[in-house]
């Protein structure tokens, strides 16, 4: 016997936006995520050139040299708006808190080695300056990209930077028992030590990286690839073999985010590099150029996290990064 | 563990955020930063900004997931429930027409605004001020697509909004006003969008549609505005620190800022007249009217905070006067441009019923009786007798504001207001002297201004020669999405669905 419940019942006239029923074919129901970010953002019509690049429109396909014929292809596989983006980040927010507290309370942190405390100050805690410029640089990739798709998920990425940094914060902080001087040293370190100026030099030159694309390429893919891997999952994995599973807990969202946005980095490049083998030229150039200077900037942190390691540990990531490549369909 | 000292409050924020920045070395700041000192604004040190949110990323996220939650959920059941058949009339839908082709471009637009300002800037907490606004205004912009979209599945007007936002003639207004800001530097959008129309000018735009919606049954709009006002008083917060920011830094900033302030008091003045208008017009149930709203939030208190600024040598902005003194004019002379251009609307016009036009006389009095409620019941005359009014010959436009120029004189109402104005031996029209001024500071930005019934008489408009070819290009349905509401089939399905009959009418060619 099934449960029969009287309701108004009223046929609608449509199903969705025509802008959406003409991507999708008639007589489909639009997703959320399609009516989110579809269309949005105006392509004909602009009224003034920008008083700060009058050699462009405000909307400007031209700020980078991939060429879609729709840049509204350029979809997050996770299909994040900003409503189902939050309500995943809150879940992980709580989760992630609920580590710090009980990391805190319990003092777990007090039994580890000094030396791999030690190291943790000196090679992670300044990385919080390093998600520092990956929010800056997808900021940009919001400001000047071309299309709702990539705009809104890159502003959902600058601020996944921005709590990924204040995360390692609270790290550096909970290390030095909420002395705030642990956070000027580790930027003393990042400022002026050898250790860390070639990353310094590469993530700056990223930030005057004009095409946005390419700086998708090269912050997105390459340098969080590569950092991620090394630095969040060998580097923790080896902080744990030394008394430090309370360490690896506060690293919970950072593991799972890099994860996760690995595969709207994947989908986009790969969706770009389908599109023309002009594009997929473009996207293999900005690897080959970028790549060696990645690599000279994570060796240092490497040959220091990795006791005479470290090659060995680099090359491996070096070679993760470029399968994940291979898998977007670039030829690397 | 006991022995980890305390962290305040402010004092975790500021480490959390603040520290996070450097100067940069191995490229020179002025390249990484190239845009934040072309607009002559003097910062002396960045530091000294105050952050307005202190919200980590941790906090954003706890207390933005838990309104989204209920959002969402609320969203759902007005969906599930039929919600639509609950608004006051179907007249009220053009209210919601009007925000979603005129205002969600907005809120993109901001969106792309706030991420230029929140790249721009040098200081790291203006920075992360400006993209947090930057996300939520996406979110304003989503969740109102998420709203309306249900709306649009059972009204007509709504379905080609992308299409229409970036070609009609009425959409040209705040979408010139949007891009205005944007082509500006981020000094000037910060100012323009988050003091002069977050702050300032906020209860005359935020108030009437929101409370406009919770007066006329429709759940769906009242919902996301209350979810939204927490967003709002965080981005009014930013308007007014960014101001008095740069009144501080140095006095040099003085001059820029006044004469900013006075373009986007008027240019925010002119766009909101579309607010006012859908206040007295298209509400069914009103909440109060354009004059009273005037007088309750500029002329006490936006009057109020400009003197709270004069001890930064601020002055009201130019022109307030001539603001106040059309306030018992401005609605029904846009009204009128509205119903006679109603042939490439994508709303639905129509004469306000007695009851209305009795609430009208009460609330503007004798000019409305001697003026406006004559010529509203010849229309209505005309209309009855099988001669609804249409003109449909191309308007004059405003370089400036885009509004069709039909205002009339500041001190006569029966004198039509035009300005000319004269740029590289070619002139152009203005409709008031606060647009005048506008062109006059900006001349080669204003001269770009896309005014469509120019872009029409050159075949800029898919080649369409006149409003009905242009119309078709709009991809609005003559009286279906265009002309008068008595008779259209969004009256006609309303009546019907009121009546409990399970199917509409269908619109024949409404198949995609």
């Amino acid at each position: 016997m099934t449960i029969d419940l009287k309701t108004t019942s009223i046929d609608p006239v449509r199903k969705t936006f025509d802008h959406i029923a003409e991507k999708l074919g008639p007589d489909k129901a639009a997703t959320r995520y399609q009516e989110a970010v579809w269309g949005l953002q105006p392509i004909v019509n602009q009224h003034y050139r920008p008083t700060w690049d009058p050699t462009k429109t405000l909307y400007d396909p031209s700020r980078t040299a991939v060429v879609m014929e729709d840049f509204d292809d350029l979809i997050d596989p996770r299909q994040y708006y900003y409503g189902t983006w939050t309500i995943q980040r809150g879940k992980q927010q709580d989760s992630q808190e609920k580590n710090f507290k009980f990391v805190e309370s319990r003092g777990l942190m007090d039994g580890m080695e000094a030396a791999w405390k030690d190291k943790i100050r000196r090679l992670i805690v300044p990385l919080r300056h390093v998600a520092w410029a990956a929010n800056t640089n997808n900021s940009y990739i919001a400001a000047y990209g071309f299309g709702a798709p990539i705009t809104s998920a890159a502003s959902l990425q600058t601020m996944d930077q921005l709590g990924i940094a204040q995360y390692i914060t609270r790290i550096g902080l909970i290390l030095a028992d909420n002395d705030p001087t642990a956070l000027d040293d580790a930027k003393a370190l990042w400022l002026d030590d050898d250790m860390w100026q070639p990353m310094r030099a590469l993530v700056e030159e990223a930030m005057v990286t004009k095409d946005w694309f390419e700086l998708h390429v090269l912050q997105n893919l390459l340098i969080d690839g590569a950092l991620h891997p090394l630095m969040f999952d060998k580097f923790d994995a080896a902080v744990t073999q030394h008394g430090g599973a309370a360490y690896s807990m506060m690293n919970e969202f950072t593991i799972e985010w890099f994860a996760e946005a690995s595969r709207w980095a994947d989908a986009v490049i790969k969706r770009c590099a389908q599109e023309s083998p002009a594009n997929k030229t473009h996207i293999e150039g900005w690897i080959a150029k970028w790549m060696p200077r990645i690599q000279g900037a994570l060796k240092p942190l490497s040959d220091a996290a990795f006791d005479g390691e470290g090659s060995v540990a680099l090359d491996e990531v070096v070679d993760r990064l470029m399968t994940r490549a291979g898998k977007a369909g670039l030829d690397v | 563990m006991a022995k980890a000292k305390r962290l305040g409050l402010k004092e975790r924020y500021s480490l959390m955020t603040r520290g996070l920045d450097w100067e940069t070395t191995y490229q020179p700041m002025d390249e990484v930063f190239p845009y934040d000192k072309y607009e002559g604004i003097k910062i002396i040190d960045w530091d000294k900004w105050e952050d307005p949110f202190r919200l980590t990323m941790e906090s954003y996220w706890k207390y933005q997931s838990e309104k989204e939650r209920k959002l969402y959920a609320i969203l759902d059941a007005f969906q599930q429930n039929n919600g639509q058949l609950n608004i006051s009339d179907a007249r009220y839908m053009n209210a919601v027409k009007l925000w979603l082709q005129g205002i969600t471009p907005l809120e993109y637009a901001a969106h792309r605004g706030f991420a230029h300002a929140g790249r721009a800037f040098r200081g790291a907490g203006a920075r992360v001020a400006c993209q947090m606004q930057s996300i939520d205004e996406l979110r304003h912009a989503q969740t109102q697509l998420h709203a309306f979209s249900h709306y649009n599945k059972f009204f007509n007007g709504m379905h080609g909004f992308a299409h229409l936002r970036d070609r009609a003639w009425y959409l040209s207004i705040p979408k010139s006003f949007f891009e205005d800001a944007m082509s500006a530097g981020p000094f000037e959008f910060v100012t323009s969008i988050s003091f002069a129309f977050e702050y300032v000018l906020t209860n005359l735009l935020f108030m009437p549609f929101v409370s406009g919606a919770a007066y006329n049954g429709d759940m769906a709009t009242t919902t996301f505005g209350f979810s939204a006002q927490s967003d709002e008083s965080r981005h009014m917060t930013l308007g007014l620190e960014v101001v008095k920011f740069m009144l501080e830094q140095h006095e040099d900033n003085v001059p820029i800022v006044q004469a900013w302030l006075d373009k986007w008091f008027w240019r925010g003045y002119r766009l909101l007249g579309l607010v006012g208008t859908m206040m007295d017009y298209m509400l069914p149930k009103k909440v109060m009217s354009w004059k009273e709203a005037w007088e309750i939030y500029w002329e006490e208190n936006g009057i109020a905070l400009f003197h709270d600024l004069s001890r930064y040598g601020i002055r009201l902005p130019k022109y307030h006067e001539v603001a106040t003194k059309e306030k018992t004019r401005v609605t029904h002379e846009l009204w009128a441009t509205l119903y006679q251009y109603g042939n490439a609307l994508g709303l639905h016009t129509w004469v306000p019923e007695d009851e209305e036009l009795d609430w009208m006389s009460e609330k503007y009095g004798d000019l409305f009786d001697t003026m406006y409620r004559p010529r509203l019941l010849f229309l209505r005359e005309q209309e009855q007798a099988g001669n609804r009014y249409f003109n449909n010959r191309l308007p004059m436009v405003c370089q400036v504001c885009q509004i069709p120029v039909f205002y009339t004189e500041p001190d006569d109402p029966q004198k039509q207001c035009v300005r000319i104005v004269e740029w590289a031996d070619t002139k152009h029209h203005c409709c008031s002297d606060g647009c005048a001024d506008i062109f006059n500071r900006e001349p080669e930005k204003f001269v770009q201004s896309l005014i469509p019934p120019q872009q029409i008489y050159r075949g800029d408009a898919g080649g369409a020669r006149d409003i009905f070819e242009y119309a078709e290009w709009l991809h609005l349905k003559k009286d279906i999405d265009t002309g008068e509401y008595n008779g259209s089939p969004d009256h006609q399905n309303w009546e019907a669905w009121q009546s409990q009959q399970p199917t509409p009418q269908a619109n024949s060619d409404e198949a995609a």
